[in-house]
């Protein structure tokens, strides 16, 4: 069975060539680096991360979406009017989802007494999954419209690169996916269809690769300089996993320290658990669920922020590997608030 | 630790070697919320706070504490107060100014160094230090040949960590660049803000002036050089965007002044201007009360006042609380705001100095040039 690996930033601290070699991964590797945007064959940094020992074949996933952009310009121009409708359909979410939140982090941060305070509470958090619900169904719905009017895989421009893509990945048998910016990165991969390739291949994800592959992306920072610092979907991720929320470079976005934020953050989106992946973070997929190892941290419910020192396995039945079995039902928050 | 003070105060005796102890054992100044005790341990005949608040008197007396040779000044500064200050030490009938010898916390300026008293809540920001985790930008110096000021001019050029030639970055020229450099940190702000992706990845370009009072309160050449040879030069050198909404122009000081004025005189061309602590003295009737150097900058803020234009599209402004300028930076807010640009305000608890300016550059620049923070997971 391949192996689904999910990991913190590698830049600092690499692991990903000892995590390959301690499963006995070896051989070519497919590498997809468009989260760096045009400086994506610019990889020499990944490469060596990856080890020197073993070929890596850069997919040029970024380069490719340029070239297709190039020979089918109408297809360019309606994929760039979805992405302005995405990014319309955001900024009205973002101005609801502030109010709901300055809500939900008042009550939060109230002390009290908690009869009281604790029906509020769960409401606030409703209030919250509900508009992420509306948001992920609307997203749904423009991606499936794109789809239906546009079907672009079935595009001659998409097709040339995802033949060419799919002989590179005939004589890889991993593919490790980079970080960088999630929304192209995720974009990228999406306008080639290139997830319906991953099943066969052992896949190693880190930073906004391993958000891409999660059910939905959730972009987070608790001390930007402008603004509040809300959490917010940003779209649908490829659906490759299902019960786990990355959230990459944690110890520096995030107010870990701060019991009612993390509380907030791990209740808006339970079901799924949300794991802080800094470097040497490590989480893999094993039959029944997620395999934790040290230096992964899990933010609960309670607001803490649990180190696991030894090894641990967590049985979380929605694990999928084969996004095209989740139906869009399958993605909708849901689950019993704490 | 005000117990051994007030045992001091109330005549009781203490030996040198609980002094020792004493001063070993504390910071000073001693902060305990809005109350400051300065100290000073030393033979003189009077010993003097010299500082630059505006609105307090600029001299304050120490008391001395009968039979020994401390001297303490209890002062109430607000909370997230940061002061630069020296004392001043008379012996022989001679005042001599010299920076706190009991306390490690220095600022530096042109003119040398001064000692800080950061207020109960002031917090450093951590990203003005070096951080290992950045990737550290390059400086380039430059040499051109000015026309307008008739003799050759310094630049040095910064640009971002894994620049490509390939790509376009926005531009920001700033004046008094090599006292930003050196007073504000600002390369190390710029290498760490561009890292964390709060601020967009910039190309900036430092001028150094040669004469500052006389070719920054709107002086014609001075605008001259920056856009009709300073930024031409840039843009045919370096990839930078053609549109103003990517091109700043910043200054302190005078190097506000300079900055306004030539935005003012070239509307349309920087899109974005960060001013911090602006001299923008001005009279409503009257003459100029700030000295001879003031005329040109109270000419042209009279004459900016009556017809600002929009000179830009986007300003962020700054000024410390503690400075005389306070007021007048104050004043021009809300005429910025109605020429229809979009301007942001703040103020700090501090005085006219570099470390304030370096305190307002991650709030200035991330929503001047803002990065792409929320998107980048590396």
């Amino acid at each position: 069975m391949p192996h689904l690996i999910v990991l913190g930033p590698q830049r600092l601290e690499p692991i990903v060539h000892n995590v390959l070699q301690g499963l006995g991964v070896d051989g070519d590797i497919a590498l997809i680096s468009a989260g760096w945007q045009e400086r994506e064959e610019e990889d020499e940094e990944l490469r060596e991360v990856l080890g020197t020992r073993c070929r890596v074949h850069n997919l040029r996933v970024h380069g490719r979406c340029e070239e297709v952009y190039h020979e089918d310009t109408e297809f360019f121009e309606a994929h760039r009017a979805r992405q302005d409708q995405l990014r319309e359909l955001q900024s009205l979410y973002r101005y609801r989802l502030d109010l709901s939140l300055d809500a939900a982090r008042y009550l939060f941060a109230q002390q009290g007494e908690e009869t009281l305070l604790q029906p509020e509470r769960e409401d606030a958090i409703d209030a919250l999954r509900r508009l992420d619900q509306h948001h992920v169904r609307r997203l749904q719905e423009i991606h499936d419209d794109f789809e239906s009017k546009w079907n672009s895989l079935e595009r001659t421009a998409v097709q040339k690169q995802r033949e060419e893509i799919q002989s590179i990945l005939g004589y890889c048998g991993t593919i490790a996916i980079a970080g960088g910016h999630v929304a192209v990165l995720l974009n990228r991969i999406r306008m080639l269809g290139i997830e319906s390739f991953f099943k066969d291949h052992h896949l190693v994800a880190w930073s906004a690769g391993a958000m891409a592959l999660s059910e939905k992306v959730v972009l987070f920072h608790d001390k930007p300089p402008q603004g509040a610092g809300a959490p917010e979907i940003l779209d649908l991720g490829l659906g490759y996993f299902k019960g786990l929320l990355p959230l990459p470079h944690a110890r520096r976005r995030l107010n870990l320290n701060d019991p009612a934020r993390v509380a907030l953050l791990a209740q808006r989106f339970a079901p799924s658990l949300c794991f802080a992946l800094d470097e040497g973070s490590h989480i893999q997929a094993t039959d029944k669920g997620w395999k934790l190892h040290p230096r992964t941290r899990l933010l609960t419910a309670e607001g803490q922020v649990h180190n696991f020192l030894h090894p641990k396995e967590i049985e979380l039945p929605s694990v999928v590997l084969d996004p095209q079995a989740a139906s869009s039902a399958d993605i909708q928050p849901q689950g019993e608030h704490r | 630790m005000s117990s051994l003070i007030h045992r001091l105060q109330q005549r009781i005796p203490v030996s040198d070697a609980e002094i020792d102890e004493f001063l070993q054992e504390h910071s000073f100044p001693w902060v305990e919320e809005t109350s400051v005790l300065f100290l000073y341990r030393g033979d003189a005949e009077q010993v003097r706070l010299r500082h630059w608040i505006f609105g307090l008197p600029s001299s304050q007396d120490f008391f001395r504490i009968p039979k020994t040779n401390l001297w303490v000044l209890q002062a109430d500064i607000p909370r997230e107060s940061r002061i630069e200050y020296k004392f001043e030490v008379v012996q022989g009938g001679q005042g001599r100014w010299i920076r706190d010898p009991l306390n490690r916390h220095l600022a530096y300026d042109p003119f040398g160094a001064n000692s800080v008293c950061q207020g109960a809540g002031y917090i450093t920001p951590e990203w003005i230090e070096e951080d290992s985790e950045s990737r550290p930008g390059t400086l380039e110096d430059i040499e051109i040949f000015s026309k307008a000021y008739g003799e050759k001019r310094h630049l040095t050029v910064y640009l971002p960590a894994r620049f490509r030639p390939r790509r376009r970055y926005p531009l920001l020229i700033v004046h008094d660049g090599p006292d930003y450099k050196r007073y504000s940190s600002f390369k190390t702000v710029l290498d760490n803000l561009i890292h964390r992706n709060e601020v967009a990845p910039l190309i900036v370009a430092l001028q150094h002036p040669v004469q500052r009072l006389n070719e920054y309160p709107d002086h014609p050449q001075q605008a001259r050089f920056t856009v009709e040879e300073v930024l031409p030069f840039l843009q045919e050198n370096y990839p930078v965007h053609d549109i103003p909404a990517m091109r700043g122009l910043m200054g302190a000081s005078f190097g506000g002044v300079a900055t306004l004025s030539t935005a003012w005189r070239n509307p349309g061309v920087f899109g974005r201007l960060l001013l911090q602590s602006g001299s923008f003295a001005f009279t409503d009737i009257g003459d100029n009360k700030r000295g001879p150097l003031f005329d040109p900058v109270v000419d042209f803020m009279n004459r900016f006042r009556k017809r600002p234009g929009k000179p830009s599209d986007k300003i962020f402004l700054s000024c410390g609380m503690y400075e005389s300028l306070i007021y007048e930076n104050r004043s021009i807010v809300p005429l910025l705001q109605k020429t229809g640009m979009e301007v942001r305000f703040r103020e700090s608890r501090d005085g006219h100095n570099w470390i304030n300016w370096r305190d307002h550059l991650r709030d200035a620049l991330s929503w001047l040039f803002p990065g792409p923070l929320w998107m980048i997971y590396e």
